[in-house]
């Protein structure tokens, strides 16, 4: 049994979700490979984090099946690690036992989880801010509390919902940078939800491009054949990068013109009341 | 630093120029003493109480209610709170009841503690319970419901389960709340002792402000105001110490504050 390839991390075969009448993703398939980076990218609300609370367990499928390691998922999913976009560190603890979280709920002490989380502290580059509280904290190191808070427990399926969005870009390419040596070090599944293509080529083994909402369905891929282990600060520039780029272009830009034209009526208001000040 | 010797200064000059027109108006006769006593014949009572024993007994009772019904009234109103906090079907059944509650006068409850528990100790801590616990109720319930839902959502997919989240996202979240209420409440367990002593009690120091009163002895009531207050502000210490302690992961906007007065 244990001779044969390795299991799929993820399969989604057919998957729909629908809130009430609204269908948010429809006939979705996505599988990832275990130990494999995929970035998904879709123009806004076209329910990409909604594949995440698929993969979780936290949001039933309507239709299809959603795969873990050969299994049917039902109900939460042990096997995952959820990074969110927003901070949801405990402001009350201080960086190392935020870390050390999972462990405690998991029925450790907090002695154990902290000796657990220090190296964690670390591998992420913040030896020495162990005992600072989290407002004492810049936004890329609570990104990174968060990143080793999440990979602490080892979950075999990394999720992260653009985890970066919110940081400048020399931080961000900070957090590849350390993202990318965690993953290197240690490989896991992981699913990378972003709208910054840049950000998906630099760090993916695949992106996958979904389509404008509503019933968002999966319209392309791209495999990112850059080799590894890659320099993120001087990627950008090479031929092969633009090249990517332009590919996964053409098939997001026509998707991101979509989802601009569905929010047309937001938008002539806007028109008119810049026609009104201009004249 | 500058700043705050100034403070300081300016304080103790207020308050001396106060105690000086109160004392000079009463013995130039601008004032009448029989309403409003000398400073000096205040400090002279309060000294003669200290010189007896009794006034260490007294003390000790009011302290002894105020600091049970401080405990009785926050663990019940934090039980309560984290209760209906958690079940919002508990919540919205209890809330019209918990309303009307609330919308007793409590301290006019005295006279029914009275007549349940008799003229002793139990009857005031009731009354100071009863002050105390809608605070500490009303403030739990706030900070459970305004816990960050990311914060939640989180901790949720960690794994954790329902008695750690309450330990480590649902209480330290309601901490703050609950401990602006320790400092209400303080005052509160007082107040309900005090008003029980002095609607009919024996000892403590409501019951001296009405004997005080019974003999028209008006120096006797300023000096037991003036020994309450004393006595709440050292009880408002102790909350104070308390919440630096507990809440010491918050940002201190004095900090900023000074920061900002220094340039």
């Amino acid at each position: 049994m244990e001779m044969r390839a390795p299991p799929t991390a993820v399969e989604l075969k057919n998957v729909a979700v629908k809130f009430g009448n609204f269908t948010a993703i429809e006939n979705v398939n996505l599988t990832v490979e275990d130990g494999e980076f995929v970035a998904v990218v879709g123009p806004t609300g076209c329910g990409k984090s909604t594949i995440l609370n698929l993969v979780t367990g936290l949001l039933p499928a309507a239709a299809g099946e959603v795969g873990i390691f050969g299994k049917t998922l039902s109900g939460l999913n042990s096997e995952s690690g959820y990074m969110l976009q927003q901070e949801a560190l405990l402001p009350w603890k201080t960086a190392l036992d935020n870390v050390g979280l999972g462990m405690v709920f998991q029925g450790h002490s907090i002695a154990a989880a902290r000796e657990r989380a220090a190296p964690w502290m670390a591998k992420v580059g913040l030896k020495g801010f162990e005992h600072r509280y989290i407002h004492q904290l810049s936004g890329g190191q609570r990104k990174r509390v968060a990143m080793a808070q999440t990979l602490i427990m080892a979950p075999k399926i990394v999720l992260m919902d653009e985890p970066f969005s919110a940081l400048d870009v020399h931080t961000r390419r900070l957090m590849h940078r350390i993202l990318l040596k965690l993953w290197q070090e240690e490989r896991r599944s992981l699913i990378f939800i972003t709208h910054d293509l840049e950000e998906a080529i630099a760090l993916a083994d695949r992106v996958v491009v979904m389509s404008a909402g509503p019933a968002a369905r999966i319209v392309g891929e791209v495999k990112i054949t850059l080799p590894r282990p890659r320099d993120v600060s001087t990627l950008a520039t090479t031929d092969e990068f633009l090249s990517l780029y332009r590919q996964l272009w053409s098939l997001l830009g026509a998707e991101v013109e979509k989802s601009y034209r569905n929010q047309d009526v937001q938008i002539e208001p806007l028109q008119e009341a810049v026609e009104t000040v201009e004249a | 630093m500058k700043r705050k010797d100034k403070i300081r200064a300016t304080q103790l000059g207020l308050l001396v120029v106060l105690l000086t027109l109160w004392e000079g108006g009463a013995r130039l006769g601008w004032i009448d003493p029989f309403f409003f006593p000398s400073p000096m014949s205040i400090i002279r009572r309060l000294l003669e109480w200290f010189s007896s024993a009794q006034i260490w007994y007294d003390l000790g009772v009011t302290l002894l209610e105020t600091v049970l019904s401080f405990i009785f009234g926050i663990s019940g109103g934090i039980l309560l709170g984290l209760w209906l906090g958690l079940s919002p079907f508990a919540a919205s059944v209890l809330n019209p009841f918990i309303k009307v509650f609330n919308a007793i006068p409590r301290v006019l409850l005295a006279p029914i503690y009275v007549l349940w528990f008799g003229l002793g100790l139990a009857s005031k801590v009731a009354l100071g319970l009863t002050l105390v616990f809608f605070v500490a109720f009303f403030n739990t319930l706030q900070g459970v419901r305004e816990v960050n839902p990311v914060v939640l959502a989180n901790a949720r997919l960690l794994k954790a389960s329902r008695m750690a989240l309450l330990k480590h996202v649902y209480l330290p979240s309601a901490a703050s709340w609950i401990i602006s209420s320790l400092r209400v409440s303080v005052g509160l367990a007082v107040l309900g002792a005090v008003v029980a002593e002095y609607l009919g009690s024996s000892v403590g120091l409501g019951h001296m402000i009405a004997q005080a009163e019974g003999v028209m002895d008006a120096t006797g009531v300023f000096a037991g105001l003036v020994l309450l207050s004393a006595f709440v502000v050292a009880l408002d210490a102790l909350v104070d110490r308390l919440e630096k302690r507990l809440l010491v992961w918050r940002p201190r906007e004095n900090e900023e504050e000074t920061a900002l007065a220094a340039r």
